[in-house]
């Protein structure tokens, strides 16, 4: 240990907080400079920290379970009537989805139908929260030789969630459709009307820029848009809902403020990544 | 005034023992912000839970949590929350500048009277780093998170602050026994 001074001790002592204010300026210009470096520093803390992450996730898990199970078995009676009726309901659609089914079935044989193919997924499960107070996104923890790549599409187990924007070797970032960067195109189902919703860090995200003539009703499903090559068309997104201010507003499908184990598609697509994803994604290798 | 070092370092076992109270606050200060980005459903913890420990710990043991630590804190807090990087290190850098300042005054208060001024300093912080985002990102980002942080970050300080005295009283003792 170097032995100093004492004045000179508290000479430095007082001098390092400016000194240290003045350098956390310069993190901000660094920041805004090298983004790619950033990008490449957080992801190795992210794998760094991942497993503990992990690890951490078997109790805090096992805490919102009990939670959750307690809210169930106080609602269990209203609950079950409610599932009572979807039931009910659920099974006329099953047999209209059947009955469509097999007519979808005879046409296509008749057309002589190339069928797209079924695209691979694999699924990651959710370790920490990624976004901190003004973004909207989650940390995958992802085995050491996985395949996740920039631009997968990340879906739960109902519906849309957001895009996969950084990799690192041991975790993935998961831009969630609700932070305020995320634009995705869609087609109102009723319509076939294209629009965009456009994240806000609210619960739902907006709906923007729907042609003319077409007001989006409440109610009306959601679903991807093949435009600009950067989704798969009709995957599930949310339903249409007015707000009370009178904007319209997708509701998702996904139960966004309680992922815990989310499937990656890869389909192979190569359009645009959000603003902040630098790199273009990296194309699907050859089998 | 120098509290961390009494003694003649005078065996391996003691130095051991001061180096782990000297460095208590920093590792578990870390390791709380390790901790508040499993995901809860509650954004803006992160930044929440680091101005308490800074907080507390620039007040009664300013020896351990000197400017550079603060920095550190600052930076882990940036890369683990993606937010743009600096904003949590010049935030925790002047709330840690501020309590050091004021710090002969607020050290003799009560609980209520600290919890009423981290209030202020929770809600400046807001501010800044709701500033700072706004300028990084150069689009003003909207005001509920960063509320939302202020709330957690006001009602995190009286349960950690609790404990981390409580740990600040034992090592007091210790200090004075040796």
């Amino acid at each position: 240990m170097i032995r100093l001074s004492i004045p000179l001790r508290q000479a430095l002592a007082r001098l390092s907080l400016p000194v240290l204010i003045a350098a956390a300026f310069g993190t901000m210009l660094l920041g805004k400079a090298d983004a790619l470096l950033v990008d490449r520093a957080r992801m190795a803390l992210a794998d760094a920290l991942a497993p503990i992450w992990g690890a951490l996730q078997e109790p805090v898990g096992a805490v919102r379970g009990a939670v959750r199970e307690g809210q169930h078995l106080l609602a269990l009676r209203e609950e079950n009537a409610l599932l009572r009726e979807e039931n009910e309901r659920l099974r006329r659609w099953q047999a209209t989805a059947l009955a469509l089914e097999a007519e979808n079935a005879l046409l296509r044989r008749q057309l002589a139908w190339v069928p797209d193919p079924a695209p691979a997924f694999r699924t990651a499960r959710v370790v920490a929260d990624a976004g901190g107070t003004y973004a909207r996104a989650v940390l995958l923890a992802a085995g050491p030789n996985h395949s996740v790549r920039k631009g997968q599409i990340a879906l739960d187990e109902r519906g849309f969630v957001g895009r996969v924007t950084e990799v690192g070797s041991r975790s993935a970032r998961v831009l969630l459709a609700t932070d305020i960067n995320s634009r995705i195109p869609i087609v109102l189902e009723g319509s076939r009307a294209r629009a965009i919703m456009v994240g806000n860090n609210a619960a739902r995200p907006r709906l923007q820029h729907w042609p003319e003539g077409v007001v989006p009703r409440e109610g009306d499903r959601v679903v991807t848009s093949a435009e600009a090559n950067a989704f798969p068309a009709g995957l599930p997104v949310g339903v249409v809902r007015w707000s009370e201010s009178g904007a319209a507003e997708v509701e998702l499908f996904a139960q966004l403020d309680r992922l815990d184990v989310l499937r990656l598609f890869d389909f192979g697509l190569s359009g645009i990544l959000p603003p902040e994803a630098v790199a273009r994604p990296e194309p699907r290798p050859r089998r | 005034m120098a509290k961390g070092r009494p003694e003649p370092p005078s065996g391996f076992t003691r130095r051991l023992d001061a180096a782990v109270r000297g460095g208590f606050p920093a590792v578990s200060t870390a390791a709380l912000l390790v901790m508040a980005a499993v995901p809860v459903g509650m954004p803006g913890l992160i930044a929440a839970a680091a101005l308490p420990g800074v907080f507390f710990w620039t007040i009664f043991r300013p020896g351990s949590m000197p400017p550079p630590v603060v920095f550190a804190l600052g930076l882990l807090q940036d890369l683990l929350s993606f937010a743009p990087l600096g904003v949590g290190v010049l935030t925790l850098l002047l709330v840690h500048g501020l309590a050091l300042r004021w710090r002969d005054v607020l050290v003799k208060r009560s609980f209520l009277a600290v919890w009423l001024v981290f209030c202020g300093f929770a809600a400046g912080a807001a501010g800044l780093a709701w500033g700072l985002t706004a300028v990084l990102n150069w689009q003003s980002p909207p005001v509920m998170p960063g509320l939302l942080q202020l709330g957690l970050a006001v009602g995190l300080y009286p349960a950690l602050a609790w404990a981390m005295s409580r740990i600040h009283r034992i090592m007091r003792r210790v200090e004075g026994a040796a």
